[in-house]
């Protein structure tokens, strides 16, 4: 009833061509932002940025990336925390090393640099795929875990190898607060989210999508599987960079090398793959999920417990947390591998006919 | 589609709302966090720790709270992450906390940025940053009763007694087997001093964490024979290194462990192959006929309420966890005679409390740590205050102490710290702290 097509006919190209072209997409889509940009900052307490949003926000943009990789590329990646790692650092270096280099730049430079990363580890996807070429990935991880460990110049020749910034800020204002915090991430999500799904929508979406269904034949009708598959590690890995460097940054604010390790790698995949293979939106999904549940978990498992009569420890909980997950992985896997995505969408569908079921 | 952005902020609206919003504390309650590990490779150490502590806190509930003022508690998994830690303290810090503990120098590390602002004491006992002693630009860390650097010189003595004199240990091979994390380097500077004061060769060996893999590392040693191996290490990483050694064949007496290498969880499973490994003990070591020990298993665990089982109290991890509890309620104790006894003190109350220690002898067998610990005392300045430790040997069955009380040099640690301190001013441009700020 109310989401119909009926009467919007579109006259020009441009518009049958735009993202949203339902109007009440158009409308949903900018109450969101209000509520995003607006409302949540008046209205949300401190700890719920700090725990839930910053995170949540910061995590979909790396899953987007990995998503650009896995989702519409095909190509499994197991790297994804050396690829944050090396936007971190690479920002890290950048900031501190050249004095007076404002915030996004550096963010951005750090993304460069984690381009550059994936693409050189990405280079035996030209020869491999699927589970070698993850093992491949997971090569990756190791290497950017022993090279911020072993390779003091990263870390600024510190003895414990642990790094800091503080004093953050954009055109002068101070990013302390967490409202700051979280505006500065969630305006850098919209602007990359925005060129991510445009991207999908072009050409070079679609070869990364040809490559992900039958590479044979892609290759046949003249689509170039080196410059396809880089392409896609490059656009991945420059966002999964700046997201690492918004984590280190914004979130974490001191970090060591712990801090992207391969549990980074493998959180981001179960992301996209909860969220939704080959979906922008999916990753906000699997985000949303992967961060929100452990914390859910831990508030509403005791209370749970509680009325069995049953005591829950937090190894408990943490364990808990564990087998929910592994659990949800096989489910979602079996049953809808298109992910959340795929059920919103299907509820879409639904709504285009309510409420006259047929 | 971007439209599901909206259905994500209501999905995770609702999921927030199940998460319970924090009750406000009792006006009559202090909350003290506490961050512990009972998953993960760092459990069986970290799980000692997280009962003595928790214990120790029921135990002055159990004697009535500090001058009336009972003590609420919350733990929160962290599994030695940084990430989960943070979120940890970002979760507790709504309750109110009067202090918080991170057990984890990488945490520790990550939650010194955030404490000054949030005005939160980060007690550090026997861990976090050494150079964390310096109150002048630290004001809100206290790595009270010792410090990494503390350790190593500990250790670096007490080989240098069994030489006859720090002048033998001239050409002699220092292996420094240790936990490749903040950890795992703290001891590195401070060695390294040494090694070049005194001539000795030191031989670094990292172990990649968790430190279930040590093959490589430990056939290295059998190649270079070092005269004496430190292992620095946490969690399995520690009964691995044992293991290791004891297959390899290095003799166990030489081998020196850091004081959270040093507990019966790292040597349990070998028993007799860890014969004669030693450890430097920040003051306590395994102490199960201390008064305090007695009194938590006739007060506490005779109640039915002891966190984790009977025989773990008085083993050399449950103390340290108690010992580390004792010291933030002693601060808050301090805090309380100069605001107010009986009232809820808040975070700064409880710094200046930390910064004004005076834990002498009576005050110590009082609370159940006679022959256990010395004197404590901080100042503005310094944030640690004390410097004493001794050596314990495992003989099979149980730790002994062998080893006078050992205090590391301060003509060595305390300019280290100065300049190490200073280097972090200047970095983060910290104004130094002014006398008038000293007394407030």
């Amino acid at each position: 009833m109310f989401y119909r097509e009926n009467g919007q006919f579109k006259t020009n190209y441009r518009d049958d061509q735009q993202i949203f072209p339902i109007l009440q997409d158009r409308i949903a889509i900018g109450l969101l932002l209000a509520v995003a940009f607006v409302a949540v900052p008046m209205l949300a307490s401190d700890y719920f940025f700090r725990a839930i949003l910053i995170p949540f926000v910061i995590m979909s943009l790396a899953a987007l990336g990995v998503n650009i990789l896995v989702g519409y590329c095909g190509q499994i990646s197991l790297g994804s925390g050396a690829f944050m790692a090396v936007g971190a650092y690479g920002a890290y270096n950048i900031f501190v090393r050249l004095p007076g280099m404002p915030l996004i730049p550096a963010l951005i430079l750090g993304g460069l640099c984690a381009t550059a990363f994936g693409i050189l580890f990405g280079l035996p996807s030209l020869r491999v795929k699927g589970l070698y070429l993850a093992v491949a990935t997971l090569a990756a991880q190791f290497f950017s875990d022993w090279m911020f460990l072993r390779i003091k110049w990263f870390t600024l020749d510190t003895p414990s190898g642990s790094v800091s910034v503080s004093n953050l800020q954009v055109f002068g204002m101070p990013i302390e607060s967490a409202v700051s915090r979280y505006l500065l991430c969630l305006t850098l999500l919209l602007v990359i989210g925005v060129m991510a799904k445009n991207l999908v929508r072009s050409a070079i979406g679609r070869e990364w999508m040809a490559i992900r269904d039958m590479d044979v034949a892609a290759a046949v009708i003249g689509i170039r599987p080196m410059y396809a598959k880089l392409s896609a590690f490059a656009v991945s890995s420059f966002i999964i960079g700046v997201a690492g460097g918004l984590w280190a940054f914004v979130y974490l604010g001191a970090w060591e090398p712990a801090a992207f390790s391969v549990d980074q790698s493998f959180r981001l995949l179960f992301m996209v793959i909860i969220g939704g293979l080959g979906s922008i939106m999916g990753s906000f999904f699997g985000a949303a999920f992967i961060v929100v549940l452990p914390i859910a978990l831990n508030q509403f498992l005791p209370f749970f417990a509680g009325l069995f009569g049953i005591e829950i420890s937090t190894a408990g909980v943490s364990h808990a947390e564990l087998m929910i997950f592994g659990g949800l992985i096989v489910w979602f896997l079996i049953v809808e591998p298109h992910g959340l995505a795929k059920l919103w969408s299907m509820g879409k569908q639904k709504l285009r006919l309510w409420p006259f079921p047929h | 589609m971007r439209s599901g952005k909206l259905i994500l902020a209501l999905t995770t609206l609702a999921m927030s709302a199940s998460v319970v919003t924090s009750a406000v504390a009792q006006a009559k309650e202090q909350f003290i966090p506490v961050l512990s590990y009972r998953t993960g490779p760092y459990a069986p150490n970290g799980t000692p720790w997280a009962n003595g502590f928790v214990d120790y806190l029921k135990l002055v509930n159990a004697r009535g709270g500090i001058n009336g003022v009972k003590l609420s508690f919350e733990e929160c998994e962290t599994g030695y992450d940084t990430a989960r830690s943070v979120e940890c303290y970002e979760r507790l810090k709504s309750k109110g906390m009067s202090f918080v503990q991170p057990l984890s120098t990488g945490a520790t590390f990550a939650i010194t940025e955030k404490a000054p602002i949030d005005k939160i004491p980060v007690v550090t006992v026997g861990y976090g940053r050494s150079e964390s002693a310096d109150g002048s630009v630290f004001k809100w860390n206290f790595p009270v009763a010792g410090t990494y650097w503390v350790a190593a010189d500990a250790i670096l003595q007490a080989i240098a007694n069994k030489e006859g004199g720090f002048d033998k240990l001239k050409g002699k091979r220092i292996a420094l087997v240790y936990h490749d994390s903040p950890f795992g380097k703290e001891p590195i500077p401070l060695m390294q001093e040494r090694a070049a004061m005194h001539g000795f060769n030191l031989q670094m060996l990292p172990v990649t964490a968790p430190g279930v893999e040590q093959k490589a590392t430990w056939l290295q040693v059998r190649q270079s024979r070092p005269d004496y191996v430190v292992l620095w290490g946490w969690g399995v990483m520690n009964s691995t290194s044992i293991k290791e050694a004891q297959a390899t064949g290095y003799p166990r007496e030489k081998m020196y462990g850091v004081w959270w290498a040093g507990a019966e969880p790292d040597v349990k499973d070998v028993a007799d192959g860890a014969k004669g490994y030693n450890a430097v003990t920040m003051q306590h070591g395994a102490e199960p006929n201390s008064k305090l020990a007695k009194d938590v298993l006739a007060m506490v665990h005779g109640k039915g309420q002891g966190t984790g089982p009977k025989d773990e109290v008085g083993q050399v991890l449950y103390m340290r966890g108690a010992m580390s509890a004792m010291i933030g309620l002693e601060g808050i104790r301090a805090a309380q005679e100069r605001f107010g006894k009986g009232k809820v003190m808040s975070g700064e109350q409880v710094r200046w409390g930390l910064e004004n220690l005076n834990l002498t002898q009576p005050k110590l067998d009082a609370l159940g740590f006679a022959g256990v610990m010395r004197p404590i005392s901080t100042s503005c300045t310094d944030h640690m205050g004390s410097a004493w430790a001794r050596i314990h040997t495992w003989d099979g069955k149980q730790w002994k102490f062998t080893s006078d009380w050992l205090q590391a040099d301060e003509q060595i640690i305390k300019p280290l710290v100065k300049t190490t301190a200073a280097k972090y001013a200047i970095e983060k441009k910290l104004t130094p702290r002014t006398p008038a700020d000293c007394q407030s």
